[in-house]
């Protein structure tokens, strides 16, 4: 299906990287700025405004993730140009320069001592004139090399395990070779199956990394937990789906980085890799948390396996839904683009359905919208590490 | 028809993949990884994804999966019943 000569469809941005996605975003830095971006994106049409709750009175490293976030959403080369707004001039200009080393477009606006009427205004026409820029772009031929691909799974069942996850894996297995960036996280889900992922590091430093990540999510939870998680994490829809412990959904959750790769490198929460290969991120196991994270860090695909039915979509990052429950793809056909329930039947075996997910992966970097796109789901959840001060 | 797979020999379940599986069914499971074809009888009604024993299972065993540990026995567990969260938990957390 894919070897190193393979081609997509991109938009090669200003410092090198490639997008398969051509947005103008209108970027609030804080929860009260939410209003005013709204309301540009509502007058300019083809821009599109990514709400969120968060943004004051934020400190030490859970303000440093936020701006990481907000900056590496900005930066994805899936985003041609970005209008930042936020109440205050200081935070606001930061998100600015953070995004505007990769040469792209990008313009800042501070609401205080302008009110939203004047911001709205002055937002709106430096977002015309961007939308307008970026509607000129043209996709190229570019390598696959330059696709980055991250993966998470949700609302996972036991099938997820046995048919939607190793089909990741496989189509890892084949990137994994073209010089392909990819990454998996939900750092709590490997619970059960640490030693298996340990195995995997490409050498003793990553592999120590990855422990001491490992490590201090397994504390937190012991420090925060009232009960043994079975209210929460396996979730109400894994139990329901068959899965039984964490250990279950762990072993399950691992089969998506294959058989054959090895764990190049390991990032901090929407850290963003500097070379090729396969990385370790370490992050929430919620979906939404999680994709937001691989948005930030840079990542331009999405592989999302699904057993009972996820929905979750993201604003910049088109989500390729996976499924190989037979009841799941008929019920919720809608939201699964590629169905591989013939894996468990022996009607298809598990080459053919990596090969059937990288023809799909190749199809939305071209163009396809996925079906979360074509649905609206743009789910865009900033992870928090503590309370505001 | 595959009515319930198993990752590999040597694990304690196989997952139901058809739906309306009722007790006393005789179903055909596929071991995955060694690729060939086993046969059991359940004696519960299992819904799809949910698991089957393949044997015995005492409390305070060890439940395998993948070849992996997933938790232990907190219930006797009969071969061809349901196994889940009623009989088996997990030994993290």
């Amino acid at each position: 299906m894919i070897n190193q000569d393979t081609t997509f469809l991109g938009y090669r941005r200003e410092n090198g990287r490639v997008g398969v996605r051509n947005h103008v975003i209108v970027l609030p830095v804080d929860d009260i700025s939410n209003a005013a971006a709204e309301a540009v994106a509502n007058n300019i049409k083809g821009t599109m405004a990514l709400p969120h709750p968060y943004g004051r009175l934020q400190f030490g490293a859970d303000l440093e993730l936020h701006f990481r976030t907000l900056i590496g959403t900005g930066s994805n080369p899936n985003v041609a140009a970005v209008v930042v707004i936020g109440i205050e001039p200081q935070w606001t200009q930061l998100i600015v320069d953070g995004i505007a080393k990769t040469g792209k477009p990008v313009q800042g606006f501070a609401i205080e001592h302008h009110g939203d009427h004047d911001t709205i205004f002055r937002a709106s026409k430096a977002a015309r004139e961007m939308v307008q820029w970026a509607s000129e772009k043209q996709r190229e031929v570019c390598p696959i090399g330059d696709l980055w691909v991250s993966t998470k799974c949700g609302e996972s069942d036991t099938t997820s395990g046995c048919g939607a996850n190793p089909t990741v894996g496989n189509a890892f297995d084949k990137l994994y070779g073209t010089g392909a960036t990819l990454v998996f996280g939900e750092t709590s889900e490997l619970t059960g199956g640490e030693h298996l992922v340990a195995e995997r590091c490409a050498t003793p430093e990553v592999k120590e990394r990855f422990m001491t990540f490992f490590n201090r999510y397994q504390d937190m939870i012991n420090r925060h937990k009232t009960s043994d998680l079975s209210d929460s994490q396996p979730t109400k829809g894994n139990i329901a789906g068959g899965l039984t412990t964490i250990e279950e959904k762990a072993l399950g959750n691992i089969q998506k980085i294959g058989k054959k790769c090895k764990v190049d490198g390991v990032l901090d929460k929407a850290e963003t890799p500097d070379h090729a290969g396969l990385w370790f991120m370490d992050s929430s196991s919620a979906a939404a948390e999680m994709v937001t994270l691989c948005a930030a860090s840079g990542y331009v695909v999405h592989f999302f396996p699904t057993g009972q039915g996820n929905v979750i979509g993201n604003p910049i990052l088109p989500v390729i839904k996976i499924c190989a429950n037979p009841k799941t793809v008929r019920t919720m056909a809608e939201h699964i683009d590629v169905d591989t329930s013939g894996l468990l039947q022996r009607e298809i075996n598990m080459d053919g359905a990596g090969d059937k997910l990288l023809e799909c992966m190749l199809r939305t970097a071209n163009g396809r919208l996925t079906a979360a796109e074509a649905l609206g789901h743009r789910e865009f959840v900033l992870t928090r590490l503590y309370e505001s001060a | 028809m595959i009515h319930f797979v198993v990752h590999e020999d040597g694990d304690s379940v196989g997952t139901v993949v058809v739906e309306g599986v009722q007790a006393g069914a005789a179903l055909n499971g596929w071991v995955m990884e060694q690729d060939r074809v086993v046969e059991m009888r359940t004696v519960s009604d299992i819904p799809i994804g949910h698991k089957i024993a393949l044997r015995d299972l005492e409390p305070g065993a060890t439940v395998m999966k993948y070849g992996v540990d997933i938790g232990k026995v907190v219930a006797p567990i009969k071969a061809g019943e349901h196994l889940h969260v009623h009989n088996v938990k997990t030994k993290r957390w």
